[in-house]
């Protein structure tokens, strides 16, 4: 603490953190990790170009039909090419959990810097508030939204949105609270900058990679949650194309023995799960210091 | 203040943040009905066609016409009382209908627990007693993947495999009598168990490798205590602490995974009453789920934070002291 700089202008380095973050150096568990969420991020970006299939209908004769040539991974029970559904299902399947972490993510830093910067009883009174949300799981709130307002995607994400928030606003408040003890908190204010520059400006890149880091492993959590939430049939509506309701329109396929169109999307989002997992808690352990 | 006044002052704290914690969030669920868009009348029979006495009936019924307060008032007397509402659909008791749900989910999540606790703790301990080794790497490399295996991809797998191909266990349904419902449990409460075991593997192994850390350990070691005595007595007993307090922490995520299993085996019980409800627009019935699911995890909370200092009186030691 005392290796940080009063002066302002000395403090350059405290606004660089990011620097500190070689992301792509490390384990070879790491590496394989971010390249599998690369690729993930690629398919749902290109997925329209990539489908060799129509990923939404398929054909009535080929119903049910086992890995081949023409279906790499076969057919659903609707005839639909799986390949083709899981390639344009990465959309879906990723676009829900980057509103989840987006909005969290704002909502939460935003509660965060406010309550540690300003203290005291409104502190106090917001961190009984999180605790209140805390009570409820995110999935049960997503089943709450979708009870209040419809199947579909738009509410169970505002509302898991909210179940995230307490995560993050506590992580950052926590961090807020060190930074300002720090000398070149005290520097910029004896300066007379306001509270939102000195905040927003100068503390949260501080805070920031921590909070990637969290993020990144809420990504993965607000990604199965989503995923189960179209598994119950009250997230994303078939036909279009979602690994969660794949899985559970592929149920009955796994009791006649044909289990490829409900596995394939089940591997992709354990996969891409455990890749955000990792890249994560990397990443977290690489700032807390504890490289392993 | 002697001991026994401090202590329970402390409890008496306690229970008095729990019953304003379950104030708040029983006031939250009853509100969620007013943010459903429309008239909150039309929208507890959405899905149906309702006759405006039937609307008239349901108004008067609620207390819409009265102030929020007092409606809410009457409301949470109700459920004080054991009184969930009427589902619209189905005519019955909101309680009766969970009541007769309630002991599928109760063995369900009863079993489940069991085998987070046996495995969990079990393989926490190994890993952490043999930390590096190529057990404690597989281990890990299990719970990695365990923890983000959600329950429907672990209900598929085991159903694919179990059921299906090996044919060891049914694939669907409840089962009648002890033994077939026993049987018919196995594989959703494997199903939902598989993320909390990793968790809880994942905390247990951490917490006693703190404990292995500590001097009073080496000390009892040296001593000539033997290991085995040492463990169990030392490390364990006080690595339990905060297995505890995280495993309380996970109660509401297996309630509502219970959803999820539940309706991926075709089993009958209150998680997949949930999404029946939410299904057919009963919106009744989601509302006292909500409630009952929110209510258990503050509950839950409030008793382990309550057992905590007899597993570890240091905590109540610490608590007294601040």
């Amino acid at each position: 603490m005392s290796a940080h700089p009063a002066h302002p202008a000395l403090a350059a380095g405290a606004r660089r953190p990011l620097a500190r973050l070689r992301v792509l150096g490390g384990g070879r568990l790491r590496r394989a990790c971010l390249a599998l969420l690369t690729l993930f991020v690629l398919v749902a970006l290109l997925a329209p170009w990539l489908t060799p299939h129509d990923p939404t209908f398929g054909k009535l004769g080929d119903t049910l039909l086992g890995p081949g040539a023409d279906h790499w991974l076969g057919t659903d029970q609707g005839g639909r090419d799986t390949l083709s559904a899981l390639i344009a299902g990465t959309r879906t399947s990723l676009a829900g959990p980057l509103g989840v972490v987006v909005f969290s993510t704002l909502l939460g830093t935003a509660v965060g810097l406010f309550t540690a910067w300003r203290g005291g009883w409104i502190d106090a009174m917001a961190g009984r508030a999180l605790d209140i949300v805390f009570a409820f799981p995110a999935l049960l709130l997503a089943i709450l939204a979708v009870a209040l307002f419809g199947k579909g995607m738009t509410a169970p994400v505002i509302a898991m949105a909210i179940a995230y928030t307490p995560y993050t606003a506590r992580l950052v408040r926590g961090l807020a609270v060190q930074e300002k003890a720090r000398p070149y908190i005290a520097a910029y204010r004896v300066q007379g900058h306001s509270a939102p520059f000195i905040t927003v400006r100068r503390m949260l890149p501080n805070i920031a990679p921590t909070l990637l880091a969290q993020s990144t492993v809420n990504f993965g959590y607000a990604l199965l949650d989503l995923a189960a939430l179209s598994f119950l049939g009250l997230g994303v509506q078939p036909p279009t194309p979602d690994w969660g309701a794949m899985i559970n329109q592929g149920q009955a396929a796994v009791l006649q023995g044909q289990p490829l169109s409900a596995i394939a999307p089940a591997v992709a989002v354990v996969l891409v799960v455990v890749a955000f997992n990792v890249v994560g808690e990397s990443l977290g352990d690489r700032l807390a210091g504890r490289d392993s | 203040m002697t001991a026994v006044a401090a202590r329970a002052a402390r409890v008496l704290r306690r229970l008095a943040a729990m019953a304003a914690t379950l104030l708040v969030t029983s006031f939250l669920v009853f509100s969620s009905l007013f943010l459903a868009p429309g008239d909150p009348a039309s929208f507890l029979v959405k899905g149906r066609s309702a006759g405006p006495a039937e609307l008239a009936e349901i108004r008067r019924q609620y207390g819409f016409d009265e102030p929020f307060l007092v409606r809410y008032w009457h409301w949470l007397e109700g459920v004080l009382h054991g009184d969930l509402g009427r589902s619209h659909l189905l005519h019955q008791d909101v309680a009766s209908v969970i009541w007769s749900r309630l002991p599928a989910s109760l063995l369900l999540i009863g079993v489940s627990a069991l085998m987070i606790a046996v495995v969990g703790i079990g393989s926490g301990v190994v890993g952490a007693l043999r930390r590096g080794s190529r057990t404690d790497r597989s281990l890990m490399l299990l719970v990695t993947v365990g923890a983000a295996a959600p329950a429907f991809v672990a209900a598929l797998l085991l159903r694919s495999v179990l059921g299906v191909q090996l044919g060891w266990f049914p694939t669907i349904g409840n089962g009648t009598g002890l033994l077939d419902r026993l049987h018919h449990v196995v594989l959703p409460a494997a199903a939902l168990s598989v993320t909390f075991v990793a968790l809880v593997t994942r905390v247990t192994r951490s917490a006693m490798l703190d404990e292995l850390r500590r001097e009073h350990v080496e000390v009892a070691l040296s001593r000539g205590t033997p290991r085995r005595t040492v463990i169990r007595r030392h490390v364990l007993r006080n690595a339990l602490g905060p297995i505890v307090t995280v495993s309380a922490l996970l109660v509401s995520g297996m309630l509502v995974s219970t959803a999820i299993v539940e309706t991926a085996f075709g089993m009958s019980g209150v998680g997949s009453l949930l999404v029946q409800s939410v299904d057919q627009l009963d919106f009744q019935v989601v509302q006292a789920i909500v409630l009952l699911v929110v209510a258990a995890f503050v509950v839950v909370n409030a008793l382990v934070d309550l057992v905590h200092p007899l597993i570890d009186p240091r905590t109540a030691a610490a608590g007294s002291a601040r």
